[in-house]
């Protein structure tokens, strides 16, 4: 089939600001909108760029607004989105070049949660012990491949980009529900503070955009609700 | 621009990150990386990571490295492979107090499963030798690589590393045999950088981009072997490059050996189990190398499914309890095993999402479509067992230069790896490497300030050839030919004739690559550019793989020779190393260290 792809271009070198560029290639149904991106760069115009790597949805570089919506171009399949397509970057994040949005306020959004085990005590010889229950307890929000899906598709993060970012709650959540941790206080003054967690709305569009079904809305609820209780002190 | 560090680490996946926490307890040091280091392809292995903890039934590191080393087909040096397996189990240990989250045993303990090739004793009075499938598999539901890979990131910024991301290496500082640091190409600007440093480690991964249908992301382009063959570093055991048997069919999106660990089975057109032909033992649970062959002799023979060129992977609770049933598989507990619909969700998310992804099936209620994809390289940069960059068939050392992780050769996979062995490869090796670097500094110091003049050049030269007018050819179409020459005739089954032609062809699309000219002139993130580029180190390295399997004439592991069908200890059992000289490949052989495993018929 003939797919018409709109794909919003921008040189940092070249007068005249962004602009929407029409191309139309030859793919089947199940293919991805990857491979066409793949196909404009590769046959129309090389200088398309556009950040891509394991092609199969699990290295998170090409989360792009895809008909409107935040997913991951790899895992989008033509037969769900039809024959006429468009691709914008991910909002909220400045444009450098094309596709290519600058990452480094989210990463920097996502060290402020402490993403990393904090564990004071000396470790045992052989492992901690953790149970299948007190596993399972983090296991949907160790899932996340840091794609922006989730940040680039929040009102409040659009609205002030200070805000943390759903991301980077579902990494603190990851840590604050894993039994060996010990970091909550560490972490409190991030996510309590006024740019923290108080700033989801429940929107939901976090949960609709995850390419990785982590219910981002329900874990940011669940770090809110331990906030409030005091069981995270 | 100049940078100058102690310690520099080129490639931020599971081996660079591993390094770089050890050596920079000590070193200043700088990890170098053309993805941001999140996106690196160790993030895509699934099954799980080997380490002989016991806690599911008995075992023994020994059990570990004797599997290795048949599975390497004798291959392997057993020195690196006893390290390697005795060292996995407190490496593990160590993953788990970063906090790796692997599934757990009901006793709390990290969960094991079993996979392709590991076995323990199971003797019968009148089978000695017997073996079944050991639960050596440590993992994280059917993203081991992910959260080791998120582990050690996560690790990184506790410790503070020094991350440079969107930096592709494009060339090695050697000057009177010793490297003395990078040049990287800065992807947002466009800029060349020169980072001078006593130490540096290449850590870039896998080239399975040569091939059509491959496991391998993008980036897998082979820059680290690439830039270091130019330099005269020689290239190992490059023949061996291994075909993991369940790629989705086309796609070549990796389906992992974990779901025949859990009981899948692969059937053929005629509804047969076929492994019970080509593996009676361990059947669907037989090394890879086999594996894959047996797949392409069935598609051969007509009994692909509809005679088509793939088989099916069956997963279907109905089929496993059938099969654990007629074969009496036991749990270690004793008791019969079974799985259910729940547990190929829980234990296999993943696998389950891309067959309903990229497949729009259901893996608990279809067989899921897959043929062999090109998936790693057991050859590479040879080193020492701390990674120290070996040159020549003596073992000298080039100073300063390390590389750990699937760009290097220990070699502890031979000519076949095991499943899971290549985490285990990443982060006992990536360590070891870490470490080395740092306490071999003192000695490194004194002359690598001593730069060659504009050590840039070569890199600006060959990036502004490919930005000249005048070039005709296309990146795209060159890059299209290699891949379909090398699936050709330098994939699972090889002969003379296609070898030969192999290499001709090879060498004709290195003669087109000369004169490539690609569109984006920019500097800001050319991936044109860069594309182009990485398609030069692909062809070297194509080259290099032809060149090595036309030689070796014997088949081992991954290297399977229709015209020399038997392995030949006598003549064979020798690491190949091939240097790129002005006239073309040149070989030489090294011999094989042997400790304790003596090699011996290979049967699964």
């Amino acid at each position: 089939m003939e797919v018409h792809v709109r794909i919003r271009r921008f040189d940092p070198d070249r007068a005249g600001g962004a602009y929407w560029a029409d191309y139309a290639v030859d793919a089947e149904p199940g293919d991805t909108v990857l491979s066409v991106l793949n196909a404009v760069k590769w046959q129309h115009d090389g200088t398309l760029a556009l950040r891509r790597s394991c092609n199969h949805g699990v290295c998170g570089s090409d989360a792009l607004a895809i008909n409107g919506r935040n997913r991951l171009a790899c895992k989008t399949l033509l037969r769900d989105v039809g024959p006429r397509v468009t691709v914008a970057p991910i909002a909220g994040l400045r444009v450098v070049k094309d596709l290519i949005v600058d990452m480094r306020p989210f990463f920097a959004q996502y060290r402020a949660v402490k993403p990393y085990l904090i564990a004071p005590d000396a470790p045992p010889g052989r492992e901690r012990l953790q149970s299948p229950e007190q596993r399972e307890r983090y296991d949907d929000t160790t899932k996340c491949i840091l794609c922006a899906a989730c940040t680039t598709s929040c009102p409040s993060y659009w609205s002030n980009d200070r805000f943390i970012g759903p991301a980077a709650i579902v990494q603190a959540h990851r840590f604050l529900f894993d039994s060996r941790d010990r970091g909550a206080a560490e972490r409190l003054g991030t996510l309590d503070a006024v740019t923290g967690v108080w700033r989801c709305r429940t929107v939901f569009n976090c949960t609709e955009a995850c390419p990785r079904d982590i219910e981002v809305t329900r874990r940011i609820g669940e770090v809110k609700r331990a906030i409030v209780s005091g069981s995270i002190d | 621009m100049r940078h100058r560090y102690d310690a520099v680490i080129v490639g931020g996946g599971g081996s660079g990150l591993m390094a770089a926490l050890h050596a920079a307890r000590s070193a200043r040091t700088a990890v170098l990386s053309k993805l941001h280091p999140v996106r690196s392809h160790t993030g895509a292995a699934q099954g799980g990571i080997g380490a002989a903890l016991g806690n599911v039934g008995e075992d023994h590191w020994e059990w570990h490295a004797f599997d290795t080393v048949k599975g390497s087909d004798y291959l392997a040096d057993q020195d690196a492979v006893e390290i390697m397996c005795r060292e996995a189990v407190d490496t593990i240990i160590d993953l788990e107090h970063m906090g790796l989250p692997f599934n757990r045993t009901a006793g709390g303990r990290i969960d094991q499963r079993r996979f392709g090739g590991h076995t323990r004793p199971a003797p019968l009075p009148d089978q000695p030798d017997r073996r079944e499938p050991a639960y050596r598999a440590c993992y994280a539901a059917d993203r081991t690589g992910h959260m080791i890979l998120q582990t050690l990131y996560q690790q990184c910024i506790k410790h503070d590393v020094t991350f440079l991301d969107e930096f592709q290496v494009v060339d090695l500082i050697v000057k009177d045999g010793t490297c003395r640091g990078v040049v990287a190409y800065e992807i947002e600007t466009g800029e060349l950088h020169v980072f001078e440093a006593p130490a540096t480690l290449l850590a870039t991964g896998g080239f399975g981009r040569m091939w059509q249908v491959t496991s391998n992301a993008f980036s897998l382009t082979g820059d680290g072997n690439a830039v270091a063959l130019r330099r005269g570093v020689p290239m190992q055991d490059m023949e061996f490059y291994q075909f993991h048997p369940t790629g989705i069919h086309r796609l070549g999106i990796l389906i992992s050996e974990a779901v025949r660990g859990e009981g899948g089975v692969l059937i053929n057109g005629r509804g047969e189990r076929f492994m019970e032909r080509y593996a009676p033992m361990i059947k669907d649970l037989a090394s890879r190398d086999v594996v894959s062959r047996a797949i392409f002799d069935e598609v051969k023979a007509g009994r692909g499914i509809d005679g088509r060129d793939y088989v099916h992977l069956d997963v279907r609770p109905d089929t496993v309890n059938a099969y654990f049933e007629r074969d009496g598989v036991r749990r270690p507990d004793g008791s019969p095993a079974r799985i259910t619909a729940d547990d190929v969700r829980r234990k296999l998310p993943d696998i389950a999402d891309f067959a309903r992804t990229y497949l729009g099936l259901d893996p608990v209620t279809d067989p899921i479509p897959v043929q062999p994809t090109a998936h790693y390289a057991m050859g590479g940069i040879p080193t020492d067992v701390d990674g120290r960059v070996r040159v020549d068939e003596v073992g000298s050392v080039m100073p300063g230069l390390y590389a750990a992780g699937e760009c290097a050769c220990v070699s502890v996979h031979g000519a076949n790896r095991l499943g899971t062995n290549s985490l285990v490869d990443l982060v006992v090796f990536g360590r070891r490497a870490g470490k080395a670097m740092a306490a071999d500094l003192p000695s490194l110091q004194p002359q690598a300030r001593d730069l060659p003049e504009e050590p840039e050049r070569f890199a600006r030269e060959a990036l502004a050839r490919l930005k000249s007018d005048g070039g005709t050819e296309r990146a795209v179409e060159v890059r299209e030919a290699m891949q379909r020459v090398m699936t050709d005739h330098v994939s699972v089954f090889r002969v003379e004739s296609g070898l030969k032609q192999a290499l001709d062809e090879i060498r004709e699309l290195q003669e087109r690559f000369r004169r490539v000219r690609v569109d984006d002139r920019g500097s800001r993130h050319n991936q044109d550019l860069l594309e182009a580029w990485e398609l030069g180190c692909l062809l070297d390295l194509a080259e290099v793989t032809a060149a090595t399997a036309l030689e070796r004439r014997e088949s081992r592991g991954a290297h399977a020779r229709d015209d020399y069908p038997q392995r030949d200890d006598t003549d064979w059992m020798v690491h190949s190393l091939a240097y790129q000289t002005q006239s073309g490949v040149e070989l030489r052989y090294k011999p094989v260290t042997i400790t304790r495993y003596a090699p011996k018929a290979r049967t699964y």
